[in-house]
């Protein structure tokens, strides 16, 4: 009999009370229990970031993580930031200076980003590019994700 | 890559933890901040049958004052919150230097400062930090506490003195002299990878800029994180000079280290390294101890 | 006619959806019923299967079948070939070894599949293979390029004599005549190591079979959707239009993912038919590693024959090329090394052999340069080295020698993937190599920094290489476009799409010619289920082939639109307008016919039309081109290097490439970030290593590793140089591939300036600080 774990996760506001497998990684949780499928996987390691969403605020891996390990926590994922008739400002500096390609490792950049500019809401490019450094990307050589990062720095202070 | 099945069991208080833990004995195993042991487990290369998670236990979470002047650090403080602390920044400024170089910050986020210390992976920097800073470990089971010096637990890779049935609870850092410097160096092929050949250094100084005592911890090249003994043999007692500085590190880089080859590298680039870093370490260590 | 959008960087249609996590990638697909498959690989690397056991695991609480290479029965089959042999070439020896997608009675590389498990989830699938107990007779392990061809060897291939794969040749003018007229001749061994493509997204194939609609409908992250469709209808003994292959969203390809006939698109879609429920297989990260082709491993005897002054007057290289247990892509990979030694500069005489050769090791198919930074690093380096001996500066050399605009078009002498013989289209070789050396201040480094860090005891050096890109093969692509009757523009073809903004510098094409806003541009690509011609993302060839095709059918869309407005304005063709998605009367702008009630007019439901009548704004068109066209540019890069540890910093790039007219000036630049990326992992970071056992050693992102943000230099320069090519009529040539093939040789020729030790010469593409360290030792004590 497979031990069932009760677990009650809230993602994007939305609060989530089910029975999990204990080994179930977080972000199967998050992409096939409640099906949000914005958060990709690519390594399982934890070494890429493409899984990475804000767990009570933190960016934080999800695939090395299980899902019984936040029961009680507050999860936000891509799918918190914009939609596609009004972009969140860092999604909107990340298409106007193109900073993503494939998309696949986006959205482990908006939320590392998401954490990073609320704590340094004016950084440089060095700290911008530091700030990235724990997510990979493979299509877009991080120039312009850094400068994309700064952009929305700006735009966010502007709102 | 998923991992294989286990029992598990998420205990909210110490004591209901150390229940459960001497009921598992080999079969149980810690579950702190997951983020060695779950890739480990998602490669199939762990699979305890039984894991006792701890992120419940709250009360394992905590950075106090000791009366020394020292810290007494829970173990389940994430590596992020002990990063950030004024205490630690105050206190022990080359702890919050070593930890910026503990992968990312999302790993440091979930990542327990406990549980890297029982972890005991060679190539990791918080056992090193342990032993630079002199570290006394308590050790919890059902049947009691004990203290453990942080020089007298690690005993190989990935092994500690800690029995099936104990957990380490709390990590409590003697605090720094007066006058000692501190240095970080470390050579890795990328930030927050694993580091080729890593070196923590302290060094205090009495009123004459002689040296009243040098620590030196190594890591990744060797079983175990490594206290180095020449550097305080030959340098106790004098005004270290370059000549001095570069003996001990020659020395060190011979002697009383055993890095391996690998891919990365071959063992006698990484002696080299030891050499290189520990004579940049000292350098630097004693620089800052003057100031 | 005004040109809008070609060459405008404009904001990606596709952004939105990406940045939101409303793109479907594979892995996003899920269908009712749906099972989840598990491929269980060997870990030997050569061995004799003698029983495979999967009792137990399919005897393991929601597993639903098990299956081996007997269960296959006649479907099993090796192949076919992807890219035929190139029987073109005079004297070409080939011995075809294709794919097996399943192992049948021997083991030939460690990763390759054994058996498939499908169970009720990924989770079980796993904890199945566990189960799965292998019975062999290791056998000896292949794996030096040189050993691999010693008489008594193991063959990996036990029907053929040697563990020889081909063998072919190809020569212009005298090689020997050469080499006795030179001054100077230098010969170098020069190792090129292997590397993976790696995209951050895994492979994956999704399968459902409805038999009552005798439909199979199949999700791939597949770079080639129509060839794909085409071998599964034919291997099912099903038509063509009977299976639906649809490309998801896909998370990079960047080469590996044009094979087929492997294991996912041979076996799954059969396991699909027979159990009757949609089936579904996700590759993970450490499979990805193991069972995924990648590329370069080649080892090179290449001699450079000159004359003091520095002319080059011959090259000769002999090199072996690993092609890894089966040779499935034909010999593109090597072709394309041996075009691209010879295509920057004049060399009158050359004799190029490649001896294609069987490993126990992972099968080589293209990444990303494809074979061509393999023939560009061993002719910069092989100059480098002759420019040490001649006592000229590297930069100097390369003027003396560089192709000049007034060659092109050039015959090159090679027959190349396309399999015929190259021809250098067009050209400015000289410019690019004065802008990058004016742009990274070449002089100025030399004459006044490099000698004012040294005195700091610092190690700063510089680099300048060139690179060709051979780009936009044959042999065609081809597409519809079609008008809605909202007046929004369809453009459909089967390029498939990896990240490399195909929505977007497709629609800006078609948007230029029917006069409507790109947003309204919408792009289709890989359903076949939409459009069944084509052939594949590989050779940076997309915008060039499809942007032509889309050029040439838009164009007659929108001849199609202006003889109908003509017919219902009642005016001349040559006094109509088309803009804004309306056809209007040049001087009675009032008077006017939008696009989509042209469409609406363009298809009558009732009455009768006349002979010929073609229903729709709609036109397909294909385009085939004679050759490819040839992008190129030049390189530099300023390091700082502690050889101490070491450690390098890349402090500054300069790139000046030239791709013709650039469709999207952003998105080509975006394209060489990430090729420069790729290029310098290449250099300093990304090692596929096997050991002694022939297992693979770099499994993961601990081992395998890729340059991270703080890897990259913080100051990039870009320059454009457009040379239009005559081919097509946009001019345009493609760049995917071109920042990534000239890095290698920028950073060694950079690290050996940095250093500066006379005898220090990098003869290996892959370095770490280990291995630099080691060199600067060896140098020191000579």
């Amino acid at each position: 009999m497979t031990q069932k774990v009760k677990v009650a996760i809230t993602v994007n506001g939305t609060l989530y009370e089910r029975e999990v497998e204990p080994r179930l990684l977080l972000s199967d949780f998050i992409r096939h229990e409640i099906g949000l499928k914005g958060t990709h996987v690519g390594c399982e390691h934890g070494l890429c970031g493409a899984c990475t969403v804000l767990i009570d605020g933190q960016s934080s891996r999800s695939c090395t993580l299980f899902a019984v390990m936040v029961d009680g926590s507050e999860i936000k994922t891509v799918e918190s930031l914009g939609t596609m008739e009004k972009l969140h400002p860092i999604q909107e500096a990340f298409t106007e200076v193109h900073a993503l390609q494939c998309g696949y490792c986006t959205p482990g950049f908006l939320m590392t980003t998401v954490e990073f500019l609320e704590g340094n809401p004016n950084p440089t490019a060095e700290e911008a590019r530091e700030a990235i450094d724990g997510n990979f990307c493979r299509c877009t050589g991080y120039e312009n994700i850094v400068k994309a990062v700064q952009l929305a720095a700006k735009k966010m202070a502007a709102h | 890559m998923k991992p294989a099945p286990f029992e598990y069991f998420a205990p909210t208080s110490v004591s209901e933890a150390l229940d459960k833990l001497s009921e598992l004995g080999y079969s149980g195993k810690v579950l702190a901040g997951g983020q060695s042991l779950i890739p480990a487990m998602n490669f199939r290369m762990a699979r305890p049958s039984a894991l006792v998670d701890l992120n419940k236990v709250k009360e394992l979470s905590y950075i106090k004052p000791t009366s020394d002047g020292g810290l007494a650090i829970g173990t389940m403080t994430r590596d992020s919150l002990v990063e950030e602390n004024a205490l630690v920044n105050e206190r022990f400024p080359i702890l919050v230097r070593t930890l910026k170089h503990v992968a990312h910050k999302q790993i440091r986020n979930r990542g327990t400062f406990g549980g890297a210390i029982a972890h005991a992976d060679p190539a990791a920097q918080l056992p090193a930090a342990s032993l630079l800073l002199d570290a006394n470990l308590k050790v919890l089971s059902k049947s009691g506490e004990r203290w453990v010096k942080a020089t007298d637990f690690f005993i190989g890779p990935f092994m500690t003195v800690l029995e099936p049935e104990e957990m380490l609870a709390e990590v409590v850092l003697p605090p720094l002299a007066p006058r000692t410097g501190t240095s970080y160096q470390q050579v890795s092929r990328q930030k927050g990878g694993y580091a080729q050949a890593a070196v923590i250094s302290a060094v205090t100084l009495d009123a004459a800029d002689k040296v009243k005592e040098v620590r030196v911890a190594l890591f990744s090249v060797g079983e175990t994180a490594l206290l180095a003994k020449k550097p305080h043999e030959v340098l106790a007692g004098t005004v270290p000079t370059a000549e001095a500085i570069e003996e001990v590190a020659a020395y060190v880089a011979k002697n009383e280290c055993d890095p391996g080859t690998d891919i990365h590298g071959t063992e006698e680039y990484r002696r080299n390294l030891v050499h290189v870093l520990v004579r940049r370490s000292l350098t630097e260590a004693v620089q800052q101890a003057k100031r | 006619m005004a040109e809008k959008y070609v060459g405008q960087s404009i904001r990606r249609n596709e952004d939105p959806r990406l940045l939101t996590g409303n793109s479907t990638f594979i892995d996003d697909i899920n269908l009712a019923g749906m099972l989840h498959i598990a491929i269980k690989r060997s870990d030997f690397a050569h061995a004799k299967i003698n029983k495979i056991d999967v009792e137990k695991a399919k005897a393991l609480p929601g597993v639903v079948a098990v299956y081996t290479a007997e269960d296959l029965g006649d479907y099993w089959r090796p192949g076919p070939l992807q890219v035929p042999p190139p029987s073109v070439i005079k004297g070409a020896v080939f011995f075809a070894r294709p794919l097996e997608c399943i192992a049948k009675n021997k083991i030939r590389f460690s990763g390759e599949p054994v058996a498939v498990v499908v169970a009720e989830s990924r989770y079980i699938a796993e904890d199945a293979l566990d189960l799965i107990e292998l019975d062999v007779e290791p056998l000896p392990y292949v794996g030096d390029l040189e050993k691999s061809l010693d008489p008594g060897a193991a063959l990996v291939h036990e029907d053929l004599e040697s563990n020889l794969a081909a063998d072919v040749v190809q020569e212009d003018g005298s090689w020997e005549k050469a080499a006795a007229e030179a001054d100077v001749i230098v010969k170098k061994r020069i190792l090129v190591n292997r590397l993976a493509g790696a995209a951050m997204e895994n492979r994956g194939l999704v399968a459902n079979w409805d038999a009552n609609l005798s439909l199979l409908t199949i999700w791939a992250t597949t770079q080639g959707p129509i060839p794909m469709r085409n071998s599964i209808a034919k291997y099912l003994g099903l038509l063509e239009n009977q299976v639906r292959l649809i490309n998801p969203s896909i998370g990079g390809g960047f080469g590996p993912k044009i094979m087929s006939s492997q294991i996912d698109d041979v076996v799954i879609p059969w396991i699909a038919m027979k159990l009757k429920r949609p089936v579904k297989w996700i590759e993970d990260r450490r499979e990805n590693f193991l069972g995924t082709t990648s590329e370069r491993d080649q080892l090179h005897y290449a001699e450079i024959a000159l004359k003091k002054d520095g002319t080059i007057l011959g090259f000769k290289d002999v090199f072996y090329h690993n092609t890894g247990a089966y040779n499935p892509y034909g010999m593109t990979v090597p072709l394309n090394t041996q075009t691209h030694t010879v295509s920057n500069y004049h060399i009158p005489n050359f004799y190029t052999r490649i001896k294609m050769v069987f490993t126990n090791q992972m099968v080589v198919t293209p990444v990303r340069g494809a074979g061509r930074p393999q023939g560009v690093f061993v002719m910069e380096r092989m100059i480098d080295a002759a420019a040490k001996e001649l006592g000229m500066d590297p930069v100097e050399l390369r003027r003396k020698n560089l192709l000049q605009p007034e060659a092109f078009p050039l015959r090159t002498g090679i027959i190349g993937q396309d399999f015929v013989e190259g021809i250098l289209d067009s050209g400015n070789y000289p410019y690019a190599l004065e802008k990058t050396v004016e742009g990274i201040e070449y002089e100025k480094f030399k004459k006044e920094i490099q000698p004012k860090a040294r005195a700091e005891g610092k190690y700063k050096g510089i680099g300048v290489v060139m690179f060709t890109e051979g780009t936009a093969v044959g042999p065609y692509e081809g597409c519809k476009v079609m008008v809605g009757v909202t007046g929004k523009v369809s453009v459909i073809t089967a390029y498939s799409n990896q990240g490399q903004a195909h929505y977007t510098t497709f629609a800006q094409v078609a948007a230029d010619n029917l006069g409507v806003k790109v947003t309204d541009v919408d792009v289709v690509t890989g359903d076949s289920g939409q459009w069944s011609w084509g052939v594949g993302a590989f050779a940076s060839r997309g915008i060039t082939l499809v942007g032509t095709a889309i050029h040439n059918a838009s164009l007659k869309v929108r001849e199609k639109a202006l003889n109908l407005a003509s017919k219902l304005l009642e005016t001349p063709v040559e006094e109509l307008e088309l803009e804004d998605g309306v056809v209007r009367i040049a001087d009675m702008p009032e008077k006017s016919i939008s696009l989509g009630e042209l469409a609406m007019r363009s298809n009558p439901t009732r009455g009768t039309v006349e002979p010929g009548m073609e229903p729709g704004l709609e036109a397909a068109s294909y385009y085939g081109p004679p050759h490819g066209v040839t992008g190129f540019g030049c390189l530099g890069m300023i390091v700082d290097v502690d050889p101490e540890t070491g450690k390098i910093k890349i402090e500054k790039l300069v790139i000046t490439d030239d791709c013709g007219q650039p469709v999207n000036p952003m998105v080509v630049d975006g394209q060489l970030h990430g090729g420069l990326q790729m290029g310098i992992g290449d250099g300093f970071y990304e090692h596929l290593v096997y050991d002694d056992y022939g297992q693979l050693l770099t499994a993961s992102f601990m081992d395998y590793l890729f340059p991270q943000a703080t890897d990259m230099p913080a100051k990039t320069e870009i320059i454009h140089s457009i040379t239009k090519t005559s081919l097509n009529p946009l001019g345009i040539k493609g760049v995917g591939e071109a920042g990534a093939i000239a890095p290698p040789a920028c950073m060694m020729q950079a690290f050996e300036d940095a250093v500066g030790l006379k005898d220090m010469f990098i003869s290996e593409s892959i370095l770490n600080p280990s291995k630099l360290y080691h060199y600067i030792q060896k140098a020191k004590g000579a």
